[in-house]
C-alpha cells in the first residue's frame, strides 16, 4: 500500500494585512475560502459590496465549509444583520460578529465554542484585504472558554 | 364495587360511540358493559365502506381507540348474534347458547339492506351493500368475472340513493361498467330536488357511470353460464348485467324487539321517547333501529346523538334527543353533493334561490324564509364548498345577500365572513358546537387543528366540517395573538404555494425582485430557507442555469457546486444513468475516473453509481472526464428528479408484459433537471410482480396487458408510504400527460420540502380531487401545466456541460481564492476494505502525534 501526492501546504506564513483577490472576483452573496498558514478564512461579499470574514471552520460539523453556506439576513434587535448558514447542519451565524444566532438544536463538536472567529477586512483600490492575526494556534477552531 | 351491567346488542358505529361516551364519563365505573356483535370484527366505519375499494384494509376502517376494548369494564363478544330477549328475567340469549343478564339493555341492531321481492333476487351475483363481508364478496365476484370475461364486467345498481351511488362508485372503482337504475324521477330523491338530481346525474355520467331514472326492475334473469345475466324493466326495457347490487333502502332490525313485545313503529323500528328509552324503561334503542320522533333515521350523526343521550341518561343525566340533523354531504368519485335543512322548500311561503350552471356541472339552491333572510335549507351539487359554513347557520339570519353564497368564487364579491354563534353545531357526527371548538383554544390551550381535533373530536369522523373547524381555530388563535403561520420564513409571509403563484403570475425573474414585491422587508436578503425555495420556484417559472446571475447566490452548496456535500466537506458525484441502463464502456469510464481521483465508489439504491471524496476543486476536472465519456449531471444534489428505477422488462424477462426499461429511460430524460419542492423518485415495473418497487416512489408505473397503471405519492424513508393508484391502463402518451400534470400540480402547490405523500394526504379531497385536476381538468389549468412541462423539456440543458463551457462559473470551484490550486489541507482519508474513507477525529489526532495511522489527502491510491 502506498500513499501518493501528499497535499502541499503553502510555504508562506503570512500575518498582518494580506491582499486576497480583486473584489470583482468575489461573487455577490456567496462565500470564498482563503488560506493563510494555519488559518482558513471564509470571505463574503454582500449586496452592498461590503466584505466580511469569519473562520472557514464550522464548529458544529468540525469541517472547513463555512464559505459554502447561504448568505442572508436576519432581523435581530431591530437591525437587519447579515448572516451565513452552515451548509452542513444549517446553524446561522452573524457575519459581523461571528455570533451563533441559531444552533439549530445542536451542540458544537469536541466541546468547541459555538461562535465563529471573525477577521478584519478592508477593500483598497478594488482589492480585498484581510488581517491575519499573529497567533498561529491550532488550525482554525478556537477552543471553548 | 358492584357495577351494574349494561348489555348492548349490536356492534356497529353507534354501539361503539355509546361505549366510548359511557366509559369517557363514567369515571366511577358504575357500569360494566358487554357488547354482543353479530359480525366477526370490531366496530368499523360503515360510512367509509367504499374506501375499501381504494385499497384500505378492513382494520383501517376500525373506529376509535382500540384500547377501548381492553378496558376491564368493557367486554366485546364478536360473531355471536343475540337471538332472544327475556324482559321478565332481564336476560338476552345469543346464538352460541350463552345468556347474559342485564340491568339495562340497549338495542343497537341497526338496519338490514332491503331487497324487494323480485324474481331472481336470490341468483348468484346479486349483492347488497351493507357490511365489509358484503363488499368483500362483491369485490371477489367482480374480480373473478374479470378473469373469465374478455369484455368489461357490467354491473347494475338497483337504487339511486346515497348507498346506491356509493355502490356504483365502488363498481366503477373495480373497473366494472356501472349503471344505476332509479325507480323515482331523479337521483338521491330523499335529499335532492329535481334540479339537484339532474345536475348530479350529469356529473355521475361524466365519470363513466350510467344512470336510468324511472327504471323499475321487475325481474332479474339468469345467464346461461349461471349467475345473473339481465334485468327486465317495467317499461319493457332490458339491462344486461353480470353483477347486481341492490341498494333499495334499509329496514330497521327490530325482530328482537317485536318478539319481546316492545312497541314498534308503523313502518318498523323500536319506538323510543326523546331519552331513547323504549316502552320498557329497562330497554333503550339507539341508531337506525330506533323509531324516534316518529321515524327511523338512516344516518350516523343522529345515531351518535342518541348514543350520547343514552350515556348521559345511564349516568343520571337529563339529556334529550335534540331532533335529527339530516344534513348530508358526500363525495362520490370527486362529485360533491350536500343537502341540509328544508331542502325541498316545504316551509310555507319559503323562497328558493337557485344558481345552476349545467356547463360547469353545478347546481346550488338555498331555501330561505319569506323575507329572504333566514336560512331554512339548501342543496349543493358539484360544488359543496359553502356547506361547512352554511349548515351551522340553519334557522339563522344570513348576513348580506344570500346569493353571494351561491355564486362561483370571484363572481359575486366573495362569501361574507360568518361569525358563528357559540351554540351553532359545527361537527354533526360528533355533535360539537362552535363554542366547544373555541373553548378548546381559549380554555384548553390547543394551538393547532390536530390538538383541537383530539380535544373535541370535531372533524374526526367524516371530516366534512374540517375546513370550518380550521377556520374557527385560526380565528380564535388570531384573537389570542397567536398566528397560525404558513409563512415560509421571516422574509416571506406567504406559504411556498402562495409564493409560487405570485411569482408565476407576476413573471418576476430574480430574488431581488421577489423580495421587493412579496417580501416582508424590502431590505431583507433571505436565508437558507427562502433562498433555495425561491431558486426552486424560479427554476420552473423562469428556467435558467442554476449558476445564472443572482440565482447562484440562492443555491444550497449542493446545487451551487452540483455535487453532494459529505460530512468532511468533500463532495460526491453521481452521473445520470437513465433507467439504470449502462454500457460496459460507460462503466469503465466511471471506473477510470474513480480510480484516477481516488474516489470511494458505491452503487446507489436508485440504480446508479456514487463517487465520494471529491474535493471542490476537483469537481470540474472529474466532470470534464465524465461529460467527454457521454455522461451528464444526475441531479443527485437537487430537489429534483433523481432516478427512474426499472426492472429489466419484457425485452429479457420471461414474465414482463411491457418494456419497462425503455419507458424508464424516456421518463428520466423527460423530467431530468425538473426542480421541485423535494426530491422526486420514480419507478417502472414491467409486470405486476413489481420488481422495480415502483409503489415506493413518488411516481410508480406498473405495466398491464393493456398499458400502464400509474401510482402516485409513495416514498421510502422515515415514514414509508405505498403510492396510490391514480389511473389505469393508460397508453404511453396518456401516461406521460398524466405524470406531466401530476408533477407540475405538485410543484405548484406543495409546501417547501414536502414530498408527494404528505402533500397528497393534505390535498383537500385526496386522490379523487387529484384525479379531477389531472384527468378531468376541473380547475381548467391542464393546458397551462402541459405547456409548462413542454417548456421544461425544450429548455433542459445539462448544467454540468454548460458550466464547463463558462470560465466565470468555473471560478466558483477554486479551493482557495488566494491559492486556487492548493487542495484543502484539512481533508484526510484512511483505507478501508480497499477504498478510502474520511479519517475520524481520533485518527487525525493519532497522525498528528506521529502514530502509525495512514492518513492522506483525497488522492489515496489503494492497492490490495
Amino acid at each position: 500500500m502506498t500513499v501518493s501526492e501528499t497535499p502541499t501546504l503553502p510555504e508562506l506564513r503570512q500575518t498582518g494585512w494580506q491582499a486576497v483577490c480583486a473584489l470583482k472576483h468575489l461573487a455577490p452573496e456567496r462565500g470564498a475560502a482563503a488560506l493563510y498558514g494555519p488559518h482558513q478564512v471564509a470571505l463574503f461579499r454582500l449586496v452592498d459590496d461590503r466584505v466580511l470574514a469569519v473562520a472557514q471552520h464550522d464548529p458544529f460539523s468540525d469541517a472547513y465549509v463555512m464559505s459554502r453556506g447561504i448568505v442572508g439576513s436576519r432581523w435581530v434587535d431591530d437591525v437587519e444583520v447579515p448572516t451565513v448558514a452552515s451548509p452542513m447542519y444549517k446553524q446561522v451565524f452573524d457575519l459581523t460578529t461571528g455570533r451563533c444566532l441559531d444552533p439549530a438544536g445542536k451542540t458544537p463538536a469536541r466541546g468547541l465554542a459555538a461562535d465563529l472567529r471573525t477577521f478584519p477586512v478592508r477593500v483598497v483600490d478594488g482589492v480585498v484585504e484581510v488581517e491575519i492575526p499573529e497567533d498561529d494556534g491550532p488550525a482554525g477552531p478556537a477552543v471553548s472558554a | 364495587m358492584n357495577a351494574r351491567h349494561l348489555v348492548v346488542v349490536g356492534g356497529g358505529m353507534v354501539a361503539q360511540r355509546l361505549v366510548e361516551a359511557l366509559r369517557d364519563r363514567d369515571t366511577a365505573g358504575t357500569w360494566r358493559i358487554t357488547v354482543l356483535a353479530e359480525e366477526p370484527r370490531r366496530p368499523y366505519d360503515r360510512v367509509a365502506l367504499t374506501s375499501y375499494f381504494s385499497g384500505r384494509k378492513p382494520e383501517e376502517l376500525e373506529l376509535g381507540d382500540a384500547a377501548l376494548w381492553d378496558d376491564p369494564l368493557v367486554t366485546l363478544v364478536r360473531d355471536d348474534a343475540v337471538t332472544a330477549v327475556d324482559r321478565e328475567a332481564r336476560t338476552v340469549t345469543a346464538a352460541s347458547g350463552r345468556s347474559y343478564a342485564y340491568d339495562h339493555l340497549v338495542l343497537a341492531t341497526g338496519s338490514y339492506a332491503w331487497v324487494p321481492p323480485t324474481e331472481g333476487a336470490d341468483l348468484p351475483g346479486v349483492f347488497v351493500y351493507r357490511t365489509i363481508d358484503d363488499v368483500a364478496a362483491l369485490r371477489g365476484y367482480v374480480e373473478k368475472l374479470q378473469q373469465e370475461l374478455v369484455r368489461p364486467v357490467r354491473g347494475a345498481v338497483l337504487g339511486g340513493g346515497l348507498l346506491g351511488l356509493e355502490a356504483a362508485g365502488a363498481l366503477h372503482a373495480l373497473g366494472a361498467q356501472a349503471t344505476v337504475l332509479q325507480v323515482g324521477t331523479h337521483l338521491m330523491d330523499t335529499q335532492l330536488d329535481l334540479g339537484g338530481g339532474e345536475a348530479l346525474r350529469r356529473l355521475i355520467n361524466q365519470i363513466g357511470v350510467g344512470v336510468r331514472v324511472n327504471a323499475m326492475t321487475v325481474r332479474i334473469r339468469p345467464h346461461r353460464r349461471g349467475g345473473v345475466g339481465r334485468l327486465d324493466l317495467a317499461d319493457g326495457g332490458r339491462v344486461d348485467a353480470d353483477v347486481v347490487v341492490v341498494a333499495a333502502g334499509v329496514r330497521p332490525r327490530d325482530e328482537l324487539a317485536r318478539a319481546a313485545g316492545l312497541e314498534v313503529g308503523p313502518r318498523g323500528g323500536v319506538v323510543v321517547d326523546d331519552t331513547c328509552v323504549s316502552s320498557d324503561p329497562a330497554v333503550s334503542a339507539v341508531g337506525e333501529v330506533a323509531c324516534i320522533q316518529g321515524a327511523c333515521i338512516g344516518l350516523v350523526a343522529p345515531g351518535y346523538a342518541m348514543a350520547e343521550v343514552t350515556a348521559d341518561r345511564l349516568l343520571g343525566g337529563a339529556a334529550e334527543f335534540p331532533g335529527a340533523d339530516t344534513a348530508t354531504k358526500l363525495k362520490l368519485a370527486g362529485v360533491d353533493v350536500a343537502s341540509f335543512g328544508d331542502a325541498f322548500g316545504r316551509t310555507e311561503n319559503s323562497l328558493e334561490i337557485v344558481w345552476a350552471d349545467p356547463l360547469a356541472g353545478v347546481y346550488k339552491k338555498l331555501v330561505m324564509s319569506d323575507d329572504a333572510r333566514t336560512l331554512l335549507g339548501g342543496v349543493l351539487v358539484g360544488d359543496a364548498s359553502a356547506y361547512a359554513s352554511l349548515r351551522p347557520m340553519l334557522g339563522r339570519e344570513l348576513p348580506g345577500d344570500p346569493a353571494a353564497f351561491l355564486l362561483p368564487e370571484g363572481g359575486g364579491g366573495g362569501v361574507p365572513d360568518l361569525e358563528l354563534p357559540d351554540d351553532a353545531g359545527v361537527c354533526s357526527c360528533n355533535n360539537v358546537s362552535a363554542g366547544t371548538i373555541r373553548g378548546a383554544v381559549t380554555e384548553h390551550g390547543c394551538t393547532d387543528l390536530g390538538a383541537v381535533k383530539a380535544c373535541t373530536k370535531a372533524g374526526t369522523s367524516c371530516g366534512s366540517c374540517l375546513p370550518l373547524v380550521k377556520k374557527l381555530v385560526t380565528t380564535e388563535l388570531a384573537k389570542q395573538g397567536i398566528t397560525v403561520s404558513s409563512a415560509l420564513c421571516e422574509h416571506f409571509a406567504l406559504s411556498r404555494a402562495q409564493l409560487y403563484d405570485a411569482v408565476r403570475v407576476s413573471g418576476v425573474r430574480s430574488f431581488t425582485e421577489v423580495v421587493e414585491r412579496f417580501g416582508t422587508r424590502a431590505e431583507g436578503r433571505g436565508c437558507d430557507i427562502c433562498k433555495p425555495a425561491v431558486a426552486s420556484i424560479l427554476a420552473t417559472t423562469a428556467p435558467a442555469h442554476v449558476l445564472e446571475g443572482e440565482r447562484a447566490a440562492l443555491q444550497d452548496t449542493n446545487d451551487h457546486v452540483m455535487a453532494n456535500l459529505q460530512k468532511d466537506g468533500s463532495y460526491s458525484v453521481v452521473p445520470r444513468i437513465p433507467g439504470g441502463e449502462v454500457t460496459p464502456e460507460g462503466l469503465i469510464a466511471i471506473g477510470e475516473v474513480a480510480k484516477d481521483y481516488g474516489l470511494y465508489t458505491k452503487i446507489t439504491g436508485g440504480q446508479r453509481i456514487d463517487l465520494f471524496g471529491a474535493r471542490i476543486d476537483q469537481l470540474p476536472l472529474i466532470w470534464q472526464r465524465l461529460v467527454d465519456a457521454g455522461f451528464e449531471s444526475g441531479h443527485a444534489y437537487g430537489k429534483s428528479l433523481r432516478t427512474v428505477k426499472s426492472c429489466v422488462g419484457s425485452t429479457w424477462c420471461r414474465f414482463g408484459v411491457q418494456d419497462s426499461v425503455a419507458l424508464a429511460v424516456l421518463l428520466e430524460l423527460r423530467y431530468r433537471g425538473l426542480r421541485s419542492p423535494h426530491k422526486l423518485k420514480m419507478g417502472v415495473s414491467g409486470c405486476a410482480r413489481e420488481c422495480a418497487e415502483a409503489r415506493g416512489k413518488d411516481v410508480g408505473v406498473i405495466a398491464t396487458d393493456k398499458g400502464w397503471n400509474v401510482y402516485v405519492g409513495g416514498n421510502g424513508g422515515f415514514t414509508p408510504k405505498h403510492a396510490v393508484l391514480l389511473a389505469e391502463d393508460l397508453s404511453t402518451e396518456d401516461l406521460i400527460r398524466t405524470i406531466d400534470r401530476f408533477l407540475l400540480y405538485y410543484i405548484r402547490t406543495a409546501d417547501r420540502l414536502q414530498r408527494t405523500a404528505p402533500w397528497l394526504e393534505e390535498l383537500e379531497g385526496g386522490v379523487d380531487a387529484l384525479r379531477g385536476v389531472v384527468l378531468d381538468d376541473v380547475l381548467g389549468i391542464a393546458a397551462d401545466l402541459d405547456e409548462q412541462m413542454a417548456q421544461h423539456v425544450v429548455e433542459y440543458e445539462d448544467e454540468w456541460r454548460a458550466t464547463l463551457d463558462d470560465p466565470e462559473k468555473l471560478r466558483r470551484f477554486a479551493s482557495f481564492v488566494n491559492a486556487p490550486e492548493t487542495p484543502d489541507p484539512s481533508l484526510a482519508y484512511v483505507p478501508e476494505r480497499g477504498q478510502a474513507r474520511p479519517a475520524t477525529a481520533d485518527e487525525r489526532d493519532a497522525a498528528l502525534r506521529g502514530e502509525p495511522v495512514l492518513v492522506a489527502g483525497t488522492t489515496l491510491e489503494v492497492r490490495s
